[in-house]
């Protein structure tokens, strides 16, 4: 079931339709199977070089775009995970398969154009939220130091990975993963069916390479 | 009582109780909205300009970072919306004045097939057109020197780009 979490007043008033989404999953990551690597390809093979130059004027895509600008990052810069997909595949020439999870990862941001991150559910506790970074706060427990009210994915003891960011290094994924929490953010202008659509690929991609 | 001990009296008065001073900070609520609303439709039409201007290259979309993702101050939000706005303006100022030259060298390839003999040796580009590919027209004498002497000239068209290897 698809949960919604908490968000910070302040991040609340600034951004009223900012929500954070997950869905928990039990299974890890692997070696990625055939049929998923087949659909890859597929995917590929749709996947033209004009669409990804016109990719930043659909809706979805755009509207991300348009957060990362107000959250003060430059897109061209640090570019949104469905720009990343697209310019992954050209430069490459196709979507490139690396395991289960990110391949099931590319698969829902680049079919729905909305990001979808993961977390190892053993080592965060939900409910998951979003908040500003207090003063002197790090990333995960010892982790790289966070600016002052830079915007965090966090469970109510710590922060776990910065928005659209780097994952604490001791809450993401690893071989030994057991159970996954897939997170999504929406941001204003992408519909919650699409984000629970990019959040049903994923485990059912995951659900098919199991 | 007179004048003048009236007046002593007023000034020997106790002031009134002073008000108690409320300090309100200025609700910066609706401005940060607005902004908001602002950046947005400028990155909407810097998006629909880098759109419009592919492929042509050599343009400049960068807008400084502001070391995000966090909720950006006021004075940070104008900053951002004022170079957008100074971002859209130069790219567009530099696409007009390339699709003018561009327009001008689609009706010199025109003029080129009409009379080649008065365009000799000019050679324009697809690049040149704002159009991809390595396709190009070029003014050459028909029969080499034979064509240059006798003012037989035409305009040749390249068969585009040459196949990978």
């Amino acid at each position: 079931m698809i949960e919604t979490g908490w968000v910070d007043a302040d991040l609340e008033v600034e951004f009223p339709e900012l929500r954070l989404r997950w869905i928990e999953h039990e299974g890890g990551s692997g070696r990625t199977p055939p049929e998923i690597k087949e659909r890859l390809r597929g995917l590929s093979d749709r996947y033209t070089g004009g669409k990804a130059v016109h990719l930043r004027q659909e809706p979805i895509p755009w509207a991300y775009r348009v957060f990362f600008r107000q959250v003060g990052i430059d897109p061209d810069d640090h570019r949104t995970p469905a720009e990343q997909a697209a310019l992954d595949r050209m430069k490459h020439g196709s979507f490139r398969s690396r395991n289960l999870l990110d391949d099931a990862l590319v698969i829902a941001t680049v079919e729905t154009g909305v990001p979808v991150m993961a977390l190892d559910a053993d080592r965060v506790t939900p409910p998951l939220g979003l908040r500003l970074s207090h003063e002197g706060e790090r990333l995960g427990e010892g982790g790289r130091a966070l600016s002052v009210r830079q915007i965090v994915v966090a469970d109510p003891d710590r922060s776990v990975a910065v928005l659209f960011g780097d994952i604490a290094e001791d809450r993401g994924v690893d071989p030994e993963t057991k159970r996954m929490l897939l997170c999504s953010v929406q941001v204003k202008g992408v519909p919650e069916i699409s984000v629970e659509e990019a959040l049903w690929t994923v485990t059912e991609v995951l659900r098919t390479g199991a | 009582m007179s004048v003048y001990h009236r007046r002593v009296a007023s000034v020997l008065k106790p002031p009134p109780p002073s008000v108690p001073l409320v300090t309100t900070g200025p609700d910066e609520r609706s401005a940060r909205r607005d902004l908001l609303e602002q950046i947005g439709r400028l990155e909407s039409d810097l998006s629909a300009l880098f759109c419009s201007a592919y492929p042509r290259g050599g343009f400049d979309w960068a807008v400084q970072s502001r070391a995000g993702p966090r909720v950006l101050s006021l004075s940070e939000l104008e900053r951002l919306r004022d170079d957008l706005a100074e971002r859209l303006h130069d790219v567009r100022r530099t696409l007009s004045d390339r699709t003018w030259v561009e327009e001008q060298n689609r009706r010199l390839i025109e003029e080129m097939m009409l009379e080649p003999e008065k365009h000799k040796w000019v050679r324009v580009g697809n690049e040149d057109i704002g159009e991809r590919g390595c396709k190009h027209w070029h003014v050459r004498p028909r029969w080499g020197i034979l064509g240059m002497m006798m003012n037989w000239w035409r305009v040749r068209i390249s068969s585009g780009c040459p196949l990978a290897t």
